[in-house]
C-alpha cells in the first residue's frame, strides 16, 4: 500500500460513507449531509470514483440484491486503513494551522 | 401536452453550448424529452422544471458497462432521456436538488479526453480518406474540408482542457 496517499474530498467522503453499506445516491446524501451542503458528488464523478476505488480493494460492491438493481458498496479492511491514516494526515494539517496561525493572532493581542 | 421538435446540429467540441441551449429551453418550458441524430423533440411543462444533462460515454450506449452506469445515474433521481451514437441526455425536476453529472476537474478532464481523442481519430480518417480519394475523385477534397474542421475543434477541446489543467493546479 502507498504510504503518502493524499485522498482527494470526495474520495474522503465516500469512504466515510461506506462504514455502513450504501448505493450510490445514499453516498451523495449522506455527503452532503455531513459537509452541510458544502460538498456535492454528481452522479458520474461519484461513478467513476466507485469504479476506481473497488479496483484499489478499498471497497468492495456487495452481492446484489435480487429485490433490487441499485448496487451497494462498503468499505474494506484496506480502506479503513487509508481512511485511519488520512484522518491523522489530516489531524496534523489543522494541528500546525491551528499553532501557527494560533501563535499570529496570540503576537497581535501583545501588541 | 404541447410538443415540438427543433432540427440542429451542434459539434461534438460544442456540447457545453448544446447543454446551455437545452437549458434555455427547459427554461421557458420546454423540456428535452426525446434525441435523435441532429433532432431535438421538446415537450412543454412547467418553465425551468427540469434541468438536462448530456455526455459522452465511453463506449456505445447499448453496452452493458453504460446501462449499468445509466441506471446509476437514474438511481439519483434523474430520468434518461435517450442517446445519439455516444452521447446520452438526461434531465431532472429542477425542485428534486441540483443535477451535475461531474462534480470534480478530473472526471470534466476524463470526459474532455473523450471527445479529443475522437475528435482526432475522425480527423486522420478523414485526411486519409480524402487524399486517398483524391486519386480517384474531386470529391475528396470535402473529406479534406471535414478533417481541417475536426482539426480546429480538437484544438478548441485542447484549449479547453488546458485551461482545466490550470485550475486543478490549484483546488485538488
Amino acid at each position: 500500500m502507498d504510504d503518502n496517499v493524499v485522498l482527494t474530498e470526495a474520495v474522503y467522503y465516500i469512504l466515510l460513507t461506506l462504514l455502513k453499506p450504501r448505493h450510490g445516491y445514499g453516498i451523495m446524501q449522506m455527503t452532503e449531509e455531513l459537509s452541510g451542503g458544502r460538498v456535492r458528488l454528481a452522479a458520474g464523478t461519484l461513478y467513476g470514483a466507485l469504479n476506481s476505488l473497488c479496483r484499489k480493494g478499498w471497497i468492495e460492491a456487495l452481492p446484489e440484491d435480487y429485490r433490487s438493481r441499485k448496487k451497494e458498496y462498503r468499505i474494506t479492511a484496506d480502506g479503513f486503513e487509508i481512511l485511519q491514516r488520512e484522518l491523522a494526515r489530516l489531524r496534523q494539517l489543522v494541528e500546525n494551522g491551528e499553532r501557527i496561525l494560533g501563535g499570529l493572532e496570540d503576537g497581535e493581542n501583545d501588541d | 401536452m404541447a410538443r415540438m421538435m427543433i432540427k440542429r446540429w451542434f459539434w461534438a467540441w460544442d456540447f457545453e453550448e448544446e447543454e446551455v441551449w437545452l437549458n434555455e429551453m427547459a427554461y421557458q418550458g420546454w423540456a428535452l424529452d426525446k434525441v435523435g441524430f441532429c433532432k431535438y423533440y421538446f415537450k412543454s411543462y412547467e418553465p425551468g422544471e427540469y434541468v438536462v444533462r448530456l455526455q459522452m460515454l465511453e463506449n456505445n450506449p447499448a453496452m452493458a458497462e453504460s446501462q449499468e452506469y445509466i441506471a446509476f445515474v437514474e438511481d439519483t433521481g434523474a430520468e434518461y432521456i435517450g442517446s445519439v451514437a455516444r452521447w446520452v441526455y438526461f434531465r431532472k425536476k429542477a425542485a428534486d436538488g441540483r443535477f451535475e453529472l461531474f462534480s470534480d476537474i478530473s472526471s470534466m478532464m476524463n470526459q474532455l479526453r473523450r471527445i479529443i481523442n475522437l475528435a482526432l481519430f475522425c480527423m486522420v480518417l478523414n485526411l486519409l480518406l480524402g487524399i486517398n480519394a483524391l486519386q480517384y475523385s474531386p470529391f475528396g477534397i470535402l473529406n479534406l474540408a471535414l478533417a481541417v474542421i475536426l482539426a480546429y475543434g480538437g484544438y478548441r477541446l485542447l484549449l479547453k482542457k488546458k485551461r482545466l489543467e490550470k485550475k486543478r493546479i490549484l483546488r485538488e
